[in-house]
C-alpha cells in the first residue's frame, strides 16, 4: 500500500510565502493571547498553591460545592473534573492560603459538614512558594540546556564545525548567565536566550542550525499559544511535553536536512529550491507515516488516558501536528532564504 | 555484504536478558505479591501517582537552631557576668548571631574581655568605644554556626526517620537533600492526615508527675481517674519496656526550657546518669516544681513515651539529675533524645498525596490507551508494508519487552507520564523501520534485487536514524537531569524507548531480513 506516490512532486517551496503567513498569524495569536491573559497560566507546580481532587459519595451540583467552599471562607476555584459520571471535583487553593496547617483535613471535614455528604480526598498536592520558585528555575534550565545541546549537535553535525558550535554554546551560556544576574523574569530569560542563539547562528553563518532552531521555536511557541488560548495550565509534565516536542520536531527536520545534503551532492547542478523541494517530496511518505502512527497513539492517550494525562496528551498532539508542518514548510525554506541573502 | 553471524546472537542474548529482568515483576503482578521471589529480584516500582502514597519535601529551620544556641549563650553570659562581678551597663541582642555588652565605665575592659573570651570560645570578640562607652561585641563564629546548623539538620532527619517508622508505610524512603531539606516518600496506602501531623511536629519533651494515689491496673481496666492518663515506658527500656504508668495530665515543664543534657557518672557508684540544665526561666520553674513535689516521682515523657520516672530527692537549682536504670548506652541515648527535643521547627514545603483508587484508575486508563494505540499501529504497519510490516511489528513487540526489561534492570519507578512516554515510544518506534523500508522501496524501484535493496536500505538509513534519534535522546537526558518525580519517570522511559527502538530497527529487523533472504532464499520482498 502507498499513500504517497513515489513520483510525487508537490511544490512545497513555492508555497512557502503562504506558509509563512499562516505561521505568522499563529504566532501573532499566541502573542496576543499571552498578553491578553497576562502571561502563561501557571499551574500550582510553578505558582505555588494547593490542588485537591475530591469525590462525593452522591452526585452534587457544582454550585453546591462552590457554596460550601465559600462558607469555609477559602477563596478557591472549583472545577468539574473527569467524566460526567464520576463525581470528581478539582479544587484549587491560591498560594496565599495554601500553606496553613492541616489544610487538607480542614477542607475535607469542612466540605463534609457543609454538604452533608461523604467526602473522599482522592489526591492532595501543596506547593510552597519556595518550591515553586525552584521548579520554575529548574524548568527554565532544562529548556535552556536542551536548546544549547541541540544547537551544538546540529551545527556540529550538519556544518561540520564542532569547534565553532562549542564556541556558540559557550557564548550562549555566558550571555544567559549575565542576564540572570540582571534578574530577568523567566519567560524573558527564555526569550533572550533564544534571540542570542539566533543572532549567533546568523553571524556565524550556520544555516542548518538556524533552520532547525527556528522551526523548533516555532513549534513550541504555537503549542504554548494553544495552551494560552484554551487557558490550560502549565505544569511540570507540560514542560516535559514541550521538551519532547522539541526532540520530535527536530527528528522530522533532521530527516529532511539529511536528504537535502545527500541530494546536494547528487544533483549539484540543480537550483537549490528544486533540490530542497525534491528532498521534501522524497521523505514525504516517511514524514506522514511516522507522524501518523505517533498521532494515533497520542490521540488514544488523549481520548482514553484519563483526566490527569489529558493536558499532557493535548500538548503532544498539537506539538506533533505543528512539528510535522514546520519541518516541511518552515525549516527547509530558511535554507533557501539564506541562499538568496548571498 | 556477507552474512554476519554476530547479530542473531546479540539479539537472542538481549531478548533473554530482558525477559529475565521482566519475569520477577510479572510474577509480582500475577501472584499479587509484595515483592518478587524470582532471581534477579529486580522489579519495576510504581510511582506514587500510580500506587498511591505520599511525597513530602520538608524544610528544617536550621536558623532557628542557631538562634536557640545564641539565646542560651545570652542567658549564660548574663549569669557569667554576675558570677564574675563584671559591671555591665547594658546587654543587647543585636541580631540573630551577635550580642553586645556595654561595660560600666568603672570596668577594666581588657580584664573582662579576657574572662569572656576564655569562657565563650565559640564567639569572636571585638571591643570598641561607642559614645564614650566601651563595648564588647560577641559574634558566633561562622564554623560554629555551620556546626549547629548541620547538627540540627541531622537531628531533624533522625527524628523524621523515627516518626515515619510508625505509619506502616511499606518502604519509606527518607533522604536529606541539600543543607536543610528532607524528602520523604511513603508509598502505598497511608493515613495522610496522621502522617502530616506527626512528621511536622517537633520533638515533644514533657515533664509530668506520676499519679501515685491511683492504681494503674484499675486505670487499664477502664476507670482512668480524671486528670490522669495512661502512658507506657519506652520500648527499648531493658526492664520496664512497654509497661504502663499512670501520669498526671498536667505538663509542668517542656523541653523548650532545656539548655543542655549530658551523660555523667556518679562518683559514688560509677553509675551513669543524665545531667540536665535549663535556661534561666526553665531553671526557676524546675526549682519550683522540685520544691513543691519533693519525694514524688517526676516522669520524663518524650513523644508520649516514658523514659524514666525518678523520685525528686531535693529541690534542684541549676543542674538536675535524671537517674534510672541506665547502662552507658541507654544514658547516652537518653541524653541524645533530650537534646533532640530542643525544638527545630520543620515546615512542609511540598506535599503530594494520592489515594490508592485514583492510582489504580490511572494505571487502567494508561494501559488501555497503550493497548489500543499499539494494536492500531501494528495493524497499520501490516496494511501498509504487508510482510515487512510483520517484521516491523515483531521489532515493536520486542521494543516494549526491552523497555520493560530496562525499567526492571534499573529498578526504575514507573509513573503516569512514564506510561505516556512508553506510548509515545510505540508511535515513534516504527519510525526507524519506516525509514529503512522507504529506502528499500526506493532501491527496489531503481531495479535492484531484493538482496541488494535490503543491504542498501539498511546501509543508507542507519546514519539518518542515528541523527534523528540523538536529538530526542538529548531532550530526554536533559529532562532526566532537571526533572523531578513524574517528569523523571517520563525521561527514563523515553530514553529507554529511543535506545530500544534503535536496537530493534537496526539489529533485530536486519536479522529477520537476513534470515528470510539467506535461509529461505526469498527472491521477492513483500514490502
Amino acid at each position: 500500500m502507498q499513500i504517497i506516490k513515489p513520483d510525487v512532486n508537490i511544490d512545497f517551496v513555492g508555497r512557502r510565502v503562504l506558509a509563512y503567513i499562516v505561521s505568522a498569524i499563529l504566532i501573532l495569536i499566541t502573542i496576543v493571547s499571552l498578553i491578553f491573559h497576562g502571561g502563561p497560566k501557571y499551574g500550582i507546580d510553578f505558582a505555588g498553591g494547593a490542588e485537591l481532587l475530591i469525590q462525593f459519595d452522591q452526585p452534587l451540583p457544582i454550585e453546591e460545592v462552590k457554596a460550601a467552599m465559600n462558607a469555609l471562607q477559602l477563596e478557591a476555584v472549583v472545577q468539574k473534573y473527569g467524566e460526567e459520571a464520576e463525581d470528581f471535583y478539582r479544587v484549587l487553593i491560591p498560594a496565599a492560603v495554601a500553606e496553613q496547617e492541616n489544610l487538607a483535613q480542614t477542607l475535607k471535614e469542612g466540605l463534609a459538614a457543609q454538604t452533608q455528604r461523604q467526602v473522599t480526598l482522592e489526591s492532595f498536592e501543596m506547593v510552597g512558594p519556595q518550591v515553586g520558585r525552584d521548579l520554575r528555575e529548574k524548568a527554565l534550565l532544562a529548556m535552556f540546556f536542551a536548546l544549547l545541546f541541540i544547537a551544538v549537535y546540529i551545527s556540529g553535525r550538519f556544518e561540520l564545525k564542532w569547534l565553532l558550535s562549542a564556541a556558540v554554546a559557550g557564548a550562549l551560556a555566558f550571555s544567559v548567565y549575565i542576564l540572570r544576574l540582571a534578574h530577568l523574569s523567566i519567560p524573558m530569560l527564555m526569550l533572550a536566550a533564544v534571540v542570542v542563539t539566533l543572532v549567533l547562528f546568523y553571524i556565524l553563518n550556520l544555516k542548518y542550525a538556524m533552520g532547525a532552531i527556528v522551526a523548533l521555536i516555532h513549534d513550541v511557541a504555537i503549542t504554548v499559544g494553544f495552551f494560552s488560548i484554551f487557558q490550560k495550565e502549565f505544569t511540570l509534565p507540560i514542560i516535559a511535553a514541550l521538551l519532547t516536542i522539541i526532540g520530535y520536531s527536530l527528528n522530522d527536520t533532521i530527516i529532511v536536512f539529511d536528504r537535502i545534503r545527500e541530494n546536494l551532492r547528487k544533483y549539484h547542478k540543480l537550483p537549490l529550491a528544486e533540490t530542497i523541494n525534491r528532498s521534501i517530496n522524497e521523505t514525504l511518505s516517511r514524514t506522514i507515516l511516522t507522524s501518523g502512527t505517533t498521532l494515533i497513539v497520542v490521540l488514544m492517550l488523549f481520548i482514553f488516558g484519563g483526566g490527569i494525562i489529558h493536558d499532557f496528551a493535548f500538548a503532544l498532539l498539537v506539538g506533533i501536528l505543528v512539528g510535522t508542518y514546520s519541518s516541511i514548510f518552515v525549516a527547509s525554506p530558511i535554507l533557501l532564504a539564506w541562499q538568496k541573502r548571498k | 555484504m556477507k552474512t554476519t553471524s554476530w547479530r542473531p546472537i546479540v539479539v537472542i542474548v538481549v531478548l533473554l536478558a530482558a525477559l529475565v529482568y521482566v519475569l520477577p515483576t510479572l510474577q509480582m503482578v500475577l501472584e499479587k505479591k509484595e515483592s518478587p521471589t524470582l532471581w534477579p529480584h529486580n522489579k519495576i516500582n510504581l510511582g506514587l501517582d500510580l500506587q498511591g502514597g505520599m511525597h513530602l519535601v520538608l524544610q528544617v529551620d536550621t536558623d532557628k537552631a542557631v538562634e536557640n544556641t545564641v539565646d542560651r549563650s545570652f542567658d549564660e553570659l548574663r549569669a557569667f557576668m554576675r558570677q564574675n562581678d563584671i559591671r555591665v551597663a547594658a546587654l543587647k541582642r543585636t541580631d540573630a548571631t551577635t550580642f553586645t555588652v556595654v561595660l560600666d565605665e568603672r570596668e577594666d575592659a581588657d580584664r573582662s574581655k579576657g574572662l569572656i573570651a576564655d569562657e565563650f570560645r565559640d564567639f569572636n570578640l571585638e571591643d570598641r568605644t561607642r559614645e564614650g562607652q566601651r563595648e564588647i561585641v560577641l559574634q558566633l563564629k561562622s564554623d560554629e554556626i555551620e556546626r549547629v546548623k548541620k547538627l540540627s539538620f541531622e537531628k531533624a532527619v533522625l527524628k523524621v526517620r523515627n516518626r515515619v517508622d510508625e505509619y506502616g508505610a511499606r518502604e519509606p524512603d527518607i533522604r536529606p537533600q541539600g543543607e536543610d531539606r528532607i524528602i520523604v516518600q511513603l508509598p502505598g496506602v497511608i493515613d495522610a492526615d496522621k502522617a502530616r501531623k506527626e512528621i511536622g511536629r517537633t520533638g515533644n519533651l514533657e515533664f509530668k508527675l506520676v499519679d501515685e494515689s491511683n492504681d494503674v491496673r484499675q486505670a487499664l481496666s477502664g476507670s482512668v481517674p480524671p486528670g490522669s492518663e495512661i502512658r507506657y515506658y519506652r520500648k527499648d527500656d531493658p526492664d520496664m519496656a512497654g509497661r504502663p504508668i499512670l501520669l498526671k495530665k498536667e505538663t509542668l515543664l517542656t523541653g523548650d526550657y532545656l539548655s543542655e543534657a549530658r551523660v555523667k557518672f556518679d562518683p559514688a557508684n560509677g553509675q551513669p546518669y543524665v545531667a540536665i540544665k535549663f535556661n534561666p526561666k526553665g531553671a526557676r520553674i524546675f526549682a519550683d516544681i522540685t520544691e513543691k513535689h519533693i519525694h514524688e516521682r517526676l516522669a520524663i515523657v518524650l513523644d508520649n513515651e516514658v523514659y524514666s520516672a525518678p523520685e525528686i530527692q531535693s529541690k534542684i537549682t541549676g543542674e538536675g539529675m535524671i537517674t534510672g536504670n541506665f547502662t552507658d548506652d541507654s544514658a547516652k541515648s537518653l541524653a541524645l533524645v533530650l537534646r533532640e527535643a530542643f525544638p527545630t521547627p520543620v515546615k512542609i514545603l511540598y506535599e503530594k498525596s494520592v489515594g490508592p483508587s485514583l492510582g489504580e484508575d490511572s494505571i487502567r486508563k494508561g494501559l488501555l490507551s497503550m493497548l489500543i494505540g499499539g494494536v492500531l499501529v501494528v495493524l497499520f504497519m501490516i496494511v501498509y508494508y504487508k510482510g515487512s510490516g510483520v517484521i516491523a511489528d515483531a521489532a515493536l513487540v520486542l521494543n516494549i519487552i526491552l523497555i520493560a526489561g530496562g525499567l526492571a534492570a534499573f529498578n526504575a519507578t514507573l509513573t503516569l507520564p512514564g506510561i505516556a512516554g512508553i506510548i509515545l515510544t510505540i508511535g515513534m518506534a516504527v519510525d526507524a523501520n519506516v525509514l529503512i523500508f522507504e529506502r528499500i522501496r526506493e532501491e527496489l524501484r531503481l531495479g535492484k534485487t531484493a538482496r541488494a535493496a535490503v543491504d542498501a536500505g539498511f546501509e543508507r538509513a542507519t546514519l539518518t536514524i542515528m541523527d534523528a534519534n540523538v536529538t530526542t535522546l538529548i531532550a530526554a537526558v536533559v529532562l532526566f537531569q532537571f526533572g523531578s518525580g513524574p517528569v523523571k519517570g517520563f525521561a527514563v522511559t523515553l530514553s529507554l524507548g529511543v535506545v530500544a527502538s534503535l536496537f530493534t530497527a537496526l539489529i533485530v529487523s536486519r536479522v529477520i531480513f537476513e534470515f528470510l533472504l539467506t535461509k529461505r532464499s526469498i527472491k521477492t520482498l513483500s514490502i
